[in-house]
């Protein structure tokens, strides 16, 4: 029998939240087809390193496995992305994968996104219906404007805008493109558009839109192509007006 | 004050184009008038620092809005980001580097090129006239970090441009931002030829 193939992976570890992260190098035997997320189970079946020693298995976050979740991405050869979608035949070999230090890491290739939910409540990314008594049906969206909307709906939270960004990191309050972009879609939402300026408010806090500095990474990187620039962009103008009407006084309700 | 990091970066970003990206043109404007000869360049030169209200201007109009963008300015490139062109090689990401590398240079030309004309003018040592800038534009060092500089400021001006106009909301789409991005390409070369042959002009004697 030929002898198996393998694949090299080097994975940059860490024991727990405070511990130093340190690299370990798995050979791991090939598959065709596989993907990453199948490579790391194949040593969690089997927890030996390259110079043969046993080991923890690598620990990683994962749900859907077909890219809809965004619980499993990692940086996967110096790029932001999801594991589940990574097909090892088309990646460079040894694959190294290591966790996206953007955000705090609880262990190996898991980390903790609390930062986009609290962005999330910081722009207020939702509609409000809730109440004491039937509020009626709302009013309702053109075809097209749901169609438009339903791309920026598509957005699942996987932090690979904010690993990509440059501005996005430990020193910075900076909320990310996702959320920024999330504004925008409940802002245009029949119903959620009745709230618009509070979110538009959320925007100029500490951290708000204008920590953008266009590197304009996160509309590359981003899985589900959300025209995140464009949401940025449009958000910077809508900010804008909120700022006059709050400066100047409107003759509308804002 | 209620939203002041946005107010702050709203600031920074309208300051950058007025008045210093219109100061930093018109400056660039005058000097090229040394082109049509020594007497051309000395007259213009007279005429900007005879304008009235001269030291009002200066401080309203020149330094407290760049001391105002190149303090914020180094926050910014020091203190928030984790440059990443490495992995991210994209263009507007080296843009957004190299926004930031200029912008450092600028200072540094810019506290050098007071101190060297502004500051010895005043303190008596040299005149504000042709043979100042000839002098030491006629040092080689001295021809290569007015080149480089200059080069650095008209880019930081015109990448700055293309910012301004996202951060206003006036080009949103890719396609728009991509129409600014033309302009502010034709911007940086116009703008350089005028300060690149200006320096060179220096060097060809009278
Ligand atoms: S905008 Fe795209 S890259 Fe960012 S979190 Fe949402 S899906 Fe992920
Ligand atoms: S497991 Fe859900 S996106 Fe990969």
């Amino acid at each position: 029998m030929a002898e198996q193939k393998t694949v090299t992976f080097i994975i940059t570890r860490q024991d727990g939240p405070d511990s130093a992260p340190y690299e370990e190098t798995f050979h791991i035997p090939y598959r065709p087809n596989m993907n990453v997320i199948s490579a790391l189970m194949e040593i969690q079946k089997n927890p030996v390193n390259a110079n043969g020693e046993k080991t923890s298995a690598v620990q990683w976050d994962m749900n859907c496995l077909e890219e809809v979740c965004g619980a499993c991405s990692m940086v996967i050869n110096g790029t932001a992305r999801q594991s589940c979608a990574a097909l090892v035949d088309q990646l460079d070999q040894p694959v190294r994968l290591a966790p996206m230090d953007t955000f705090p890491v609880v262990r190996d290739l898991i980390i903790d996104r609390e930062r986009m939910f609290d962005a999330l409540k910081q722009i207020k990314g939702w509609v409000p219906i809730d109440g004491t008594h039937d509020l009626g049906p709302g009013p309702r969206m053109p075809e097209k404007k749901r169609q438009w909307a339903y791309e920026l709906s598509k957005c699942m939270t996987c932090g690979v805008c904010l690993e990509a960004c440059p501005n996005v990191n430990d020193k910075s309050t900076f909320i990310g493109p996702a959320a920024i972009s999330q504004a925008r879609l409940f802002n245009s939402h029949p119903t959620g558009e009745m709230n618009k300026s509070e979110r538009l408010e959320g925007l100029m806090e500490e951290g708000g839109v204008l920590g953008c500095g266009n590197a304009q990474n996160c509309v590359e990187v981003c899985p589900k192509g959300i025209p995140l620039t464009t949401s940025i962009a449009s958000m910077n103008r809508a900010t804008l007006v909120q700022s006059f009407k709050n400066f100047f006084g409107s003759d509308n309700a804002h | 004050m209620e939203h002041r990091e946005y107010f702050n970066r709203r600031l920074h970003s309208l300051l950058g184009v007025v008045p210093i990206g219109l100061f930093v043109v018109q400056h660039l404007i005058i000097n090229h008038f040394v082109v049509y000869g020594e007497e051309s360049f000395n007259k213009a030169a007279n005429f900007m620092a005879s304008l009235p209200f001269v030291t009002a201007l200066e401080i309203f109009v020149i330094y407290l809005p760049i001391l105002f963008h190149a303090i914020l300015g180094v926050y910014i490139a020091f203190n928030v980001p984790t440059y990443n062109n490495k992995s991210y090689g994209y263009f507007r990401n080296w843009m957004y580097t190299l926004q930031r590398i200029t912008g450092i240079i600028t200072l540094v030309f810019i506290a050098w090129h007071v101190y060297q004309t502004k500051v010895q003018v005043a303190l008596g040592n040299v005149e504000l006239d042709y043979n100042l800038m000839a002098d030491i534009l006629n040092q080689p060092f001295f021809f290569w970090f007015y080149i480089v500089s200059v080069i650095a400021i008209v880019f930081h001006l015109a990448n700055g441009l293309w910012s301004f106009c996202v951060h206003w909301g006036i080009a949103q789409s890719p396609r728009a931002q991509q129409i600014v991005t033309y302009i502010t390409v034709g911007v940086f070369f116009v703008v350089s030829y005028i300060g690149i042959r200006t320096i060179i002009e220096f060097t060809m004697g009278a």
